[in-house]
């Protein structure tokens, strides 16, 4: 034990805690398809020759997303699923998330669709790896969000005390007394045009207060060790003393429930797809395909994919806190129940 | 112990109206207008294109005339201050949907909630409690680990999923044909069965939608108790317990469990908005008609004294719960002295 330093001594532990390399295990596909969904699903070749050229449509497509690109004019209206006798490479599953095909409604997993196709004839597994995107990426937004609002407001509350810790206090009582699921659906059904962006901006501002309560609690036990004093003493501004040297010191409980709030965000924006609020309808995410299952109680596999795929998200979020909570400090466990 | 129980009460007057104004900002200054969803007959903006000028005033009319009807045209904070004075009589104004008065549906439908609710509750602290000891009491053995593997799986398992699974295979018909797919009572019920046939009816139709709704909390709550049990094993009145030769079964029991069961009362109030949350899900999905139903629709529908009603509810009811968890906490600890705490 003697010259490791304690940031060496969480790793050592990380990497030795099945918890975490179960989570891991489960996170890096998921992430692979949220980053490569373009690449992996994708009814725009690789490359292919067309009129006597050769286009990399599938690269261009994602050029063009990120605005690098303009869409070539002489492939604006060719339909990529259907080009026989071109010379081509296409994507593993060569279907657009959101491409119907309406002779092909509800057809079961075949080795044409791996996964069956809902009521528009869309590939399930298509769908699938593009949801990915858009649950990992509403779950960091929407918590890096919350993270900000909650360790600024934990931090003033405990740093000032008084007045200000009473405030802050009462709106976390109000906040935790909210229905919060509930006005987080209200919100996102009242919005005129449904827009994930606008649901990472709903979970975010409603799910702060676990983050906020435990930055608070760990500020007031900081507050009171001699180094804040010294700092004061020295002249630091408040907002010095805060981020920059609490902070750090505080750092434990607040990245543990950061990574439990992705889990319940992901949770979250799936609920509210699957109720059929928030996403635009020609979007498709886990929970907007889990929502057509109502509707076709004979189609299993609308139910179980989507429903499996939400379910190792966040249970690898979940495992990736547990793991992290105790490779911190196996006190912390005890800590953060308050 | 009874003067802070009335700070206590007295400080939650302003959460409670801070929660309201708080709903009734957002509910009101959200995008979008009851009136002309009401007047159009549903269609919103996508039925003014088509009309005629002269059509188009009627329908503004009957816009002007029902926001009228509502107390719509008043200033916001008018409208809160009227909404709030009506609370008080315990009136929540009548639905836009139908002018039906809010008390009356949610009188309707708050038993079937609070029954799906404290059933929940229930079976949740029946299995967790005695699952949790054995936890406890036989630490990391095979069980325990399968245990606690399994609570995990529970706790991150999508409420809504196991719904449609649950409905997919056992109460479509399509796969196996055991439970109702939803409702409260068969489709071809009868107020003159005997009991047993209607309490049957109404058990089968409950037993998903209570085990739905509770098996994330017996997954939370065990691992909750068997950390609660384990940390209160360590303590040193249990090590003169046992070094007078108590047995095991009066260490557990009789010593150690009373204590360690304090933890689970305070838990029982961050229970309750969780339910709440989830029966919106539970019962839109069973189609139960319950509060969460009510409220889900009624979002849908833009119903602003509905919504406002259901959000009071479950912030009234959340409020009275932290504060009973409170009370309860001094009856099973007296040790616990809340003369010295601060209302926090």
């Amino acid at each position: 034990m003697n010259g490791t330093s304690p940031s060496a001594e969480v790793w050592r532990r990380l990497r030795r805690s099945g918890t975490v390399i179960t989570a891991v295990v489960l996170l890096v596909p998921l992430v692979f398809c949220a980053l490569f969904a373009d690449l992996i699903a994708n009814d725009r070749p690789y490359t292919m020759v067309y009129e006597g050229e050769r286009y990399y449509p599938a690269f261009r497509g994602m050029a063009v997303d990120l605005r690098l690109s303009k869409w070539p004019k002489a492939l604006a209206r060719v339909d990529f699923r259907h080009l026989d006798g071109v010379d081509m490479v296409r994507a593993p599953i060569p279907y657009r998330p959101n491409g119907i095909d309406l002779k092909n409604p509800l057809a079961p997993p075949s080795s044409d669709h791996f996964l069956g196709t809902d009521k528009l004839g869309r590939d399930i597994l298509s769908g699938m790896i593009h949801g990915a995107r858009i649950s990992l990426t509403i779950g960091i937004v929407a918590v890096g969000l919350a993270t900000v609002i909650g360790v600024f407001l934990g931090a003033v509350a405990g740093f000032f005390g008084g007045v200000t810790d009473l405030a802050v206090n009462r709106l976390f009582e109000i906040m935790m007394a909210i229905p919060t699921f509930f006005l987080i659906i209200t919100i996102s059904a009242f919005v005129a045009s449904p827009n994930i962006f606008y649901i990472m901006a709903v979970i975010g501002l409603t799910g702060w207060v676990g983050i906020a309560r435990f930055t608070r609690n760990e500020f007031v036990k900081v507050r009171g060790i001699e180094y804040v004093t010294a700092a004061e003493a020295l002249g630091a501004s408040p907002m010095r003393i805060m981020f920059l040297h609490m902070l750090p010191n505080s750092l434990s409980p607040i990245i543990v429930s950061v990574v439990f709030g992705i889990a319940g965000a992901i949770l979250v924006e799936s609920s509210l797809s699957f109720l059929g609020i928030g996403v635009p309808a020609d979007v498709v995410t886990w929970g907007s395909i889990l929502n057509e299952a109502r509707g076709h109680t004979f189609a299993w596999w609308l139910a179980v994919f989507p429903g499996c795929a939400i379910f190792a998200t966040v249970l690898a979020y979940n495992l990736l806190g547990e793991g992290l909570r105790d490779a911190f400090d196996p006190k912390l466990k005890a800590r953060m129940k308050g | 112990m009874l003067r802070y129980l009335c700070i206590r009460f007295l400080w939650m007057i302003p959460t409670f109206i801070g929660i309201t104004l708080i709903s009734f900002l957002i509910i009101h200054l959200a995008p979008g207008d009851p009136a002309e969803l009401m007047a159009g007959g549903g269609l919103g903006a996508g039925a003014e294109v088509g009309l005629s000028t002269e059509k188009r005033a009627t329908v503004d009319d009957a816009v002007t005339q029902w926001r009228t009807q509502f107390g719509l045209d008043k200033p916001l904070h008018e409208q809160y201050v009227v909404w709030l004075g009506k609370l008080f009589t315990l009136e929540f104004g009548e639905s836009f949907k139908d002018q039906q008065p809010v008390i009356d549906k949610i009188a309707q439908r708050l038993p079937v909630t609070i029954t799906l609710n404290v059933l929940s509750i229930i079976l949740i602290y029946v299995v967790a409690i005695p699952l949790g000891i054995y936890s406890a009491t036989h630490p990391y053995t095979v069980l325990d680990r399968f245990m606690t593997i399994g609570a995990f799986i529970l706790f991150s398992l999508p409420t809504f999923w196991v719904a449609i699974l649950a409905i997919v295979f056992l109460g479509g018909g399509d796969y196996f044909d055991v439970f109702p797919p939803g409702g409260l009572h068969a489709t071809n019920y009868q107020e003159t069965w005997p009991l047993a046939r209607r309490g049957t009816d109404l058990a089968l139709h409950l037993f998903l939608p209570v085990l739905i709704l509770s098996y994330g909390g017996f997954a939370e709550m065990s691992r909750f108790m068997r950390g609660s049990l384990l940390e209160t094993l360590t303590q040193n009145y249990i090590l003169t317990a046992r070094a007078k030769g108590l047995s095991e079964n009066v260490v557990v029991y009789k010593h150690a469990l009373r204590n360690s069961l304090v933890p689970l009362v305070t838990i029982l109030a961050g229970l309750l908005p969780a339910l709440i949350g989830g029966s919106v899900i539970v019962e839109s999905i069973f189609s139960i008609p319950g509060i969460g139903q009510l409220g889900f629709q009624a979002v849908l529908a833009r119903d602003y004294p509905v919504i406002m009603a259901v959000f009071t509810m479950g912030a009234f009811l959340t409020l009275v719960s932290i504060l009973l968890s409170d009370i309860l906490l001094t009856l099973v600890d007296p040790r616990i002295s809340f003369s010295k705490r601060v209302a926090s």
